[in-house]
């Protein structure tokens, strides 16, 4: 089999941000170490067996191995390959794998972190909170660069799990536990996760982004959204918001310093900070959010998001107060 | 064998065909007790299921050829998915396995006239038909299982799955896995007490030995699921907390009893496979297995040992460490039995005169990929690695050579191997060795590139993917395989299809065997051999001398008990002797019983629990009445 040759492209063919193999982090880094040299001790040990078979087709005329040995000699062979070289190489990938390499990977040590953030898994998107703050956001996570943040995980349905490859392992996000992991971003630059627990019909559009931010661009946003929303600013907003205060949206998502107190979807306080919509299914932009307020079950069938029928004004006026939320 | 027999000889012979006649047509197959009638009944039956099983890949896969396709609803998708994966566990791969490969080879290969339990064989038949039906029935009423094969809560709990469809998973697999324990008990006995006189355990097929493995694995993983099911058939519709946290349940319960079942599950599939290549390999390569006592300890060993890595299913569920590094290790540990068989195998190949015929040509395939499997196996127990790559497509990669690669390409092998035993005639060579490439390609083009894809990124069980990732391409390749796959199966169909009516006549003894199954005619008659052969050698048909001595003890009517429906049974160890069991003939009782037991679950499933009771009482009335003597013919 061509392992190698197939497996060499990984890190030059990535389109995207979502590599395992592009490490961004200490943690990501010593795993894929593993994967690479576990690859390396795999194609031989693959090789080994090819060619062993390929020598029994080769010599299928010969009833004895290539140094002249028979039954003694095979038998030997089975022992030695088959249980004292395979535990030789796994006692010492265990004591590697298992007892060292697994200290980078753990959980930090409790209050070991100068930050830390929590993330509730929800049918079928992020919550983002930050102890000790007010601030509350959706899918996309901002976590200061070259900083150990513990992230807390659970979950307010079913079992997701929260996995960022080229930061870290990942951790399921189960009810009624707290999983946790490090963040600890070597590089800024924005880091593309997705949920790999099976949590029902949008389990595919359940992605998320990690922003690892400067310092001062990360104290900055985050100030930002611990403040209530801002008061809209035109008369079409102003409409807008008294439209989201009337109609059903405001039954299910919060947007601090207004009546609306919703919790069955994302915090909108600071909507027009994030990037993308409905845990990245779209961009958030105002041709694409108006796309999304009246049909979001086009995009993503089976969300708990209805669609409304709005006349064109009303849309607009929405979309407008909703893209003033800085 | 038969062209020196003379006149008392053939008499004694006709007395055996009169003796152990099955009716004819339809009602001899439904009353049917005969172990190679029931093989049978199971291979048409697990093939049907390997049929819908694989139509539900296809069209998994044309969803995914391309991102943001929309072939699929997400619904149907998950339904597909979740089908997929039930049929072939429990519809395809075991119930062909044991069920039509162990069935039919079994009793052949110990020199049996049939099962310990004939009747409870046609029950376990019967019982897994209905329930695959049952399963099935969900995907017409558009309510199939739809949460995945592994079904995890609270995604499976009503409050989020409030349909039937969990249901018909729950209550379609306690049903199945009645019939896979009351199959498991039957080989166990079986193969403990009917082994033809002289066959001790040092001599005993390792198909029988991989067979016997995964008979007990079934009977001790199989009650840890069932309960699972109950506990979620409790919590669903009888109000019961078992999983749900608020109340003070866990939702980890289940994946550790669902793990406790599914790791021992995964060699009770690749076990039969291992069975089947240490049969075909000595036959090819005309020499006995190598280290063959330490093969069969392997494979009892590989069966003992799955059941301590159960948790390595969990690691990124926040197990505490010391949890995960005694798992890791038991991981490890498991890959011992394995690397002793590869080499078993190759060196046997190595060692001998092989004759690359198809089957030994598929087998070669299975080593490839169970190696490739098994190696990536490994990295798995590598903690911080398999928390990188869970849930991903690597490991959709790695599971698939193990459970497509490693433990259906020796089926595929074996259907071949045996072909001639059990129709007479011989299957197309050529055309045999073309599907063999075909599939071999298929299945390295479809599963391969799932790894990259995997550590790309990509997480199992999403019904479509973004363009941005760069899946795209491996994508689309793993779905072009997917039909050259299935090209290469339809070959071996054909071929088998074709070869049933036109091909050659193939004697008792095609490859040269050294098993017991190669020493009568082909297909064997209802009572499987003349006369009870006597055993010295683990390749007892290679003994030529003790063969020809069946043919004179034939005429002097020794060990030919035709004075009824009887067959030897031995001691457990030593195979001397011990007693003449009467069997019991052809019954409709079973399919009584089977029926009943089906009404009892529709019951359950529509939640009519008075009436489904009254079913249960029916089911239990049929048992009584099928102990009931009936007259023996002499």
């Amino acid at each position: 089999m061509a392992a190698v040759p197939l497996t060499l492209p990984v890190g030059a063919w990535a389109g995207d941000n979502q590599n395992a193999l592009h490490p961004a982090s200490k943690q990501e880094h010593s795993i894929s170490v593993l994967w690479w040299v576990m690859l390396v001790g795999c194609s031989i040990g693959f090789g080994v067996i090819v060619i062993l078979l390929f020598l029994g087709w080769v010599r299928r005329n010969r009833d004895y191995l290539p140094f002249g040995g028979r039954d003694r000699a095979g038998t030997a062979i089975v022992i030695g390959l088959g249980v004292f070289v395979p535990i030789v190489i796994l006692s010492l990938l265990f004591v590697w794998s298992d007892l060292y390499v697994i200290k980078t990977t753990e959980a930090p040590a409790a209050n070991s972190t100068p930050m830390s953030v929590k993330v509730i898994g929800h049918d079928w998107w992020w919550e983002i909170r930050y102890p000790g703050t007010r601030a509350v956001t959706a899918n996309e996570i901002h976590i200061p660069v070259r900083t150990r943040v513990d992230m807390l995980g659970t979950s307010a349905d079913v079992i997701h799990s929260f996995w960022v490859p080229a930061l870290n392992r990942k951790a399921d996000l189960i009810p009624g536990r707290v999983n946790r992991l490090l963040l600890d971003a070597n590089r800024p630059g924005e880091y593309r996760g997705q949920c790999a627990e099976f949590c029902g019909q949008q389990h595919a559009h359940m992605a998320m982004y990690v922003f690892a931010d400067p310092p001062n661009v990360f104290r900055r946003w985050l100030a930002n959204e611990a403040r209530p929303a801002r008061k809209p600013a035109t008369p079409q907003a102003r409409e807008g918001e008294r439209l989201f205060l009337n109609l059903p949206c405001s039954g299910c998502h919060m947007i601090r310093g207004t009546s609306a107190d919703g919790t069955i979807g994302p915090d909108l306080t600071h909507l027009a900070t994030r990037t993308t919509l409905a845990a990245l299914t779209l961009p958030n932009k105002p041709p694409d959010l108006t796309h999304w307020i009246e049909d979001p079950q086009r995009y993503k069938p089976g969300s708990k998001m209805p669609g409304f029928s709005l006349t064109s004004s009303q849309r607009d006026a929405l979309v407008a107060y909703l893209d003033g939320l800085k | 064998m038969a062209t020196t027999v003379t006149e008392p000889g053939l008499k004694r012979v006709e007395r055996l065909e009169r003796i152990w006649v099955e009716p004819r047509g339809v009602l001899g197959w439904l009353t049917t007790t005969d172990h190679k009638r029931i093989g049978l009944l199971y291979f048409f039956t697990t093939l049907a299921f390997f049929g819908a099983g694989g139509i539900e890949a296809l069209l998994i896969r044309t969803q995914l050829a391309e991102p943001n396709a929309k072939v699929l609803s997400p619904e149907t998708y998950d339904q597909l998915m979740t089908m997929h994966g039930v049929t072939m566990i429990f519809l395809f791969v075991i119930p062909m396995s044991l069920g039509a490969f162990g069935n039919y080879l079994i009793p052949l290969m110990i020199g049996a006239r049939d099962m310990a339990f004939p009747r409870m064989n046609a029950l376990s038949y019967w019982l897994f038909l209905a329930s695959g039906l049952f399963m099935y029935a969900s995907v017409f009423l558009h309510a199939a299982p739809n949460a995945g094969w592994f079904d995890y809560v609270p995604l499976a709990l009503k409050q989020y799955d409030p349909g039937r469809n969990i249901d018909f998973y729950a209550l379609g697999l306690i049903f199945n896995g009645i019939s896979s324990t009351a199959a498991a008990i039957n080989f166990i006995v079986t193969i403990f007490k009917l082994r033809a006189p002289g066959m001790s355990m040092n001599r005993m097929p390792l198909f029988c030995f991989a067979m016997l493995a995964v008979s007990l694995s079934l009977i001790f993983a199989l009650p840890s699921l069932t309960i699972d099911l109950v506990y979620l058939e409790l919590q669903r519709n009888l109000g019961f907390h078992f999983f749900d946290v608020a109340h003070g349940g866990d939702p980890l319960l289940w994946q550790h009893l669902f793990w406790l079942f599914g790791h021992p599950e995964v060699y009770i599939i690749i076990l039969p496979a291992f069975g089947i290549a240490t049969s075909i390999i000595p036959t090819f390569s005309k020499r006995k297995m190598i280290a063959f006592p330490l093969v069969a300890l392997a494979e009892l060993l590989v069966a003992f040992i799955g059941f301590g890595v159960w948790a390595h299913h969990m690691f990124a569920t926040g197990l505490p460490t010391i949890t995960l590094v005694f798992f890791a290790a038991a991981s490890m540990m498991v890959v011992i039995p394995s690397t002793i068989q590869v080499f078993a195998w190759t060196v046997t190949v190595a060692l001998g005169r092989p004759e690359f015929r198809a089957p030994l040509m598929f087998i070669g395939g299975f080593i490839v990929f169970f190696v490739l499997g098994g190696l990536t196996g490994i990295m798995f127990a590598a903690i911080p690695f398999d928390q990188a790559a869970t849930d991903t497509y690597f490991v959709v990669a790695h599971f698939h050579f193990i459970i497509f690669g490693a433990a259906v390409f020796p089926i595929l092998g074996g259907m071949y191997y045996w072909f001639p035993k059990v129709t007479g005639r011989l299957y197309h060579e050529g055309l045999a060795k073309l599907s063999f490439w075909l599939t071999f390609v298929g299945t390295a083009l479809t599963f391969f590139p799932m790894h990259i894809i995997g550590l790309l990124g990509m997480p199992r069980r999403v019904y479509t993917y973004p363009s941005s990732l760069g899946w795209g391409a491996y994508n689309l390749s793993e779905t072009i395989g997917a039909f050259i796959l299935t090209a290469g199966l339809l070959l071996i169909f054909w071929n088998l299809v074709y070869s049933r009516f036109r091909g050659a006549p193939a004697g008792p003894d095609p490859f040269f065997g050294g098993t017991l199954e190669w020493a009568t005619t082909s297909p064997p008659p209802p009572y499987n051999f003349p006369v009870i052969p006597t055993v010295r050698s683990a390749y007892p048909n290679w003994d030529a001398e003790d063969r020809r001595a069946d043919v004179a003890r034939l005429e002097r009517g020794e060990l030919v008990l035709d004075g009824g429906h009887e067959t030897p049974a031995s001691t457990v160890v030593d195979a001397v002797p011990d007693e003449v069991l009467e069997m019991p003939g052809e019954s409709p009782w079973p399919l009584a019983v089977a029926v009943c037991t089906s009404l009892l679950f529709i019951m359950l499933l529509t939640r009519h629990y008075a009436v489904a009771g009254v079913f249960a009482g029916f089911a239990l009335l049929a048992v009584a009445a099928w102990h009931s003597k009936e007259p023996q013919e002499t």
